[in-house]
């Protein structure tokens, strides 16, 4: 027999007492995820600045100078195919290799969605937000996201996300704790997330 | 290359020398305070959270009962998505199977995401055997790998090592796996994870192949999902061309909507964060975006033995959190070394011996002993499995196991003996007398607390004081207190 067939037939048999398969109660997914009183906007904001990215919020109109404002004179700025705005510097990805990507500064990207219960951003990686390397290999990622793409909670967000695109959730620049337990930003990830709001 | 679990000495004798080692106690009791703490911050936001637990439960246990069903429909689902799957009853075939990629693609080198299962099927040691290096990425099991060293925990391996030891480590091993550590590297630990950066930073970049675990598979949509938090896993699952996931048979969920209540009880029980920094998902192989081509493991290693088990099967719910460890008073003493397995701790005293089978190695045998029952893992298990009630029902099949041997455990003497004194009031007042006589005599030494404490009891009661402190017997018993202050029935106030 294959393993598959071997494999199969011992599930089958670990299961010859036919266990009932419970029931899962979906209420949960009618709670409101967010303190009393909370606006979805701020809380988001606050949130993603708890991990010490930085946050800043503008208009539609104060985009393009808040986005240049986030890079800091960063001289070679990566943006992505499809991405809707002027950027200083901007190099577009055009099947860069992962050393060529090393040698960029930052790279500025929109996202798909935020969620405020826990502060993230959602890459799906389509036009706007590039191929996944993008933004993982340079050491800035500077993230556009719309105030009206904040979902309150994890739950909404996996509701609207297609599970068939690769996804990234993001939570803040990398990091790690595994020496002795202290909270240190940036190992292999860009060691700075700078999110750009966009209100209205 | 690395050491194993291989050869280890049983539960009691690995914790005495682990108990003696007093920097090893203070690192693990620093991080799992620091961890214990930021978990219940994040916890207690969650006004469901008991829902929650009951819910994801639930899942696991319908996925459990149909899990044949899912698998296939996991199966389909990544075929029609372009990866390749593979099934491995056991180590031995899940370790071939990645070798045979590996082959193929003429690598000599694979980078690794951070996987207890992996792990478990001793990955890296087969590889070495055909002469392919398996790069370890996450930072705490970079440390290990570096060190020689076995991992101590399921999510910071490394949690046994200070920042001076982390320090002395990089400096004298990295040059010998790649780029050297700076020369002036302190032991701060921004210093030390940026020299990790840098080392790991040119073995990405030039990977062909990398392995990685999974933490949900999802049957209805062939999405594999990693949860980490350096970006080291990002990289693996990215940048190389040739991607082999190994996942266990329980990692399956139904659909993609299901992880809405894992992606909220997951983080927050394992890190203490209300979402980890990085969750990547995958499914099968998406036209220029990372790897081209993707192979998926399925790995039986006693999965469906624990399956067969009904009271024991819950046992495959877990999401591997460590979160149970974090606030084991014996985890936190001991450490993770002394359970002999890359899984410790109380899930590790349970999940070890249900994959592995009782009654043939004595290792295996001690585990469900590594306890004292105190509940504590039970109440923090993100979902609900019944940890202390399973750890006695693996006493019991490790007794049951015993039954025959032709000389009896001393611990199964003592537990005779109390069985015999404990069900006749007549013979437990006397055992009492006895042991309140042998309370005065005795000189023990201190338990936390002031208490005296008993460390040596003769033979058969030494192999048990060999490794454990007894409380010494209180100089009057209850029951001869009650007498003696004349509170029995109707007269007693
Ligand atoms: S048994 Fe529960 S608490 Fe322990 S690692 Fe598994 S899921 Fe986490």
């Amino acid at each position: 027999m294959s393993a598959r067939d071997d494999v199969l037939a011992a599930i089958r048999a670990a299961l010859a007492d036919r266990p009932d398969a419970p029931e899962v109660d979906r209420a949960y997914r009618t709670r409101d995820p967010l303190p009393p009183g909370a606006d979805v906007v701020d809380l988001f904001a606050e949130r993603v600045a708890d991990y010490r990215a930085t946050v800043t919020r503008c208009t539609a109109p104060e985009l393009e100078t808040a986005v240049a404002a986030a890079l800091d004179g960063a001289p070679r700025v990566l943006v992505p195919d499809g991405l809707d705005l002027e950027v200083p510097g901007a190099v577009v990805d055009a099947d860069l290799s992962a050393t060529d990507l090393d040698a960029l500064d930052a790279v500025v990207t929109r996202a798909t969605l935020g969620i405020a219960e826990t502060g993230t951003i959602v890459l799906t990686h389509g036009p706007g937000e590039g191929r996944r390397a993008l933004t993982l290999v340079p050491d800035v990622h500077v993230c556009v996201v719309r105030a009206d793409q904040v979902v309150p909670g994890v739950v909404d967000a996996v509701a609207a996300l297609d599970p068939v695109r690769p996804q990234t959730w993001v939570s803040g620049p990398s990091a790690t704790s595994d020496i002795e337990l202290d909270r240190v930003e940036g190992v292999h990830g860009p060691r700075r997330l700078h999110v750009v709001l966009v209100d209205g | 290359m690395g050491r194993t679990f291989v050869g280890m000495p049983p539960f009691p004798t690995a914790a005495r020398t682990a108990l003696a080692d007093t920097r090893l106690r203070h690192n693990l009791a620093h991080a799992t305070g620091t961890i214990r703490a930021k978990r219940a911050t994040v916890v207690a936001e969650v006004e469901d959270w008991e829902d929650l637990r009951g819910q994801a439960a639930a899942v696991k246990d319908a996925t459990l009962a149909r899990l044949d069903e899912h698998l296939l429909t996991l199966e389909a689902s990544l075929t029609a998505r372009g990866a390749t799957v593979h099934w491995a009853r056991d180590a031995a075939e899940a370790c071939a199977v990645v070798a045979e990629v590996a082959r193929t693609h003429g690598v000599d080198e694979v980078v690794k995401v951070k996987s207890m299962a992996t792990q478990e099927i001793g990955l890296n040691d087969a590889l070495a055997a055909q002469g392919i290096a398996a790069w370890e990425t996450d930072l705490a099991e970079l440390i290990v790998q570096l060190g020689d060293d076995l991992p101590s925990h399921i999510l910071v391996p490394a949690i046994h090592r200070g920042r001076a030891e982390v320090r002395d480590i990089f400096r004298t091993r990295m040059a010998a796996a790649g780029r050297p550590a700076p020369t002036d590297l302190t032991d701060d630990p921004a210093e030390l994870a940026g020299a990790a950066r840098l080392h790991l930073r040119e073995k990405f970049l030039r990977a062909r192949m990398a392995v990685s675990g999974a933490n949900f598979a999802v049957a209805e949509t062939g999405t594999l999902v990693v949860v980490e938090s350096e970006g080291n896993g990002r990289m693996c699952l990215t940048l190389p061309e040739v991607l082999v996931s190994v996942v266990g048979l329980e990692k399956v969920v139904p659909t993609f909507a299901d992880l809405d209540l894992f992606l909220r009880l997951l983080p927050r029980s394992s890190t203490g964060e209300r979402m980890n920094p990085y969750t990547s998902t995958w499914s099968g192989v998406t036209p220029g975006d990372g790897p081209q081509e993707v192979h998926v493991v399925l790995l039986d290693n006693g999965r469906t033995r624990a399956l067969a088990d009904p009271v024991g099967r819950p046992t495959l719910r877990c999401i591997r959190c460590s979160a149970c460890l974090n606030v084991c008073p014996v985890y936190e003493r001991v450490g993770g070394h002394a359970y002999g397995s890359v899984y410790p701790g109380p899930i590790g005293a349970v999940l070890n011996p249900m994959l592995r089978g009782v009654g043939t190695d004595p290792v295996t045998d001690s585990l469900p002993y590594a306890s004292t029952l105190c509940g504590a893992c039970g109440d923090v298990c993100p979902v609900a499995i019944d940890l202390p009630g399973l750890l006695v029902h693996e006493r019991i099949r490790v007794v049951d196991a015993h039954r025959a041997d032709p000389r009896p455990k001393p611990e199964a003497l003592a537990m005779r003996a109390a069985a015999w004194a404990l069900g006749d009031a007549r013979r437990m007042s006397l055992a009492e007398r006895a042991s309140g006589l042998a309370g005065r005599a005795w000189r023990g030494r201190g338990m936390p607390g002031g208490r005296r404490a008993l460390s040596w009891l003769p033979f058969p009661g030494s192999r048990w004081t060999g490794a454990r402190d007894l409380p010494v017997p209180p100089a009057e018993s209850f029951r001869a207190w009650w007498r003696r202050t004349g509170r029995d029935e109707g007269t007693g106030r």
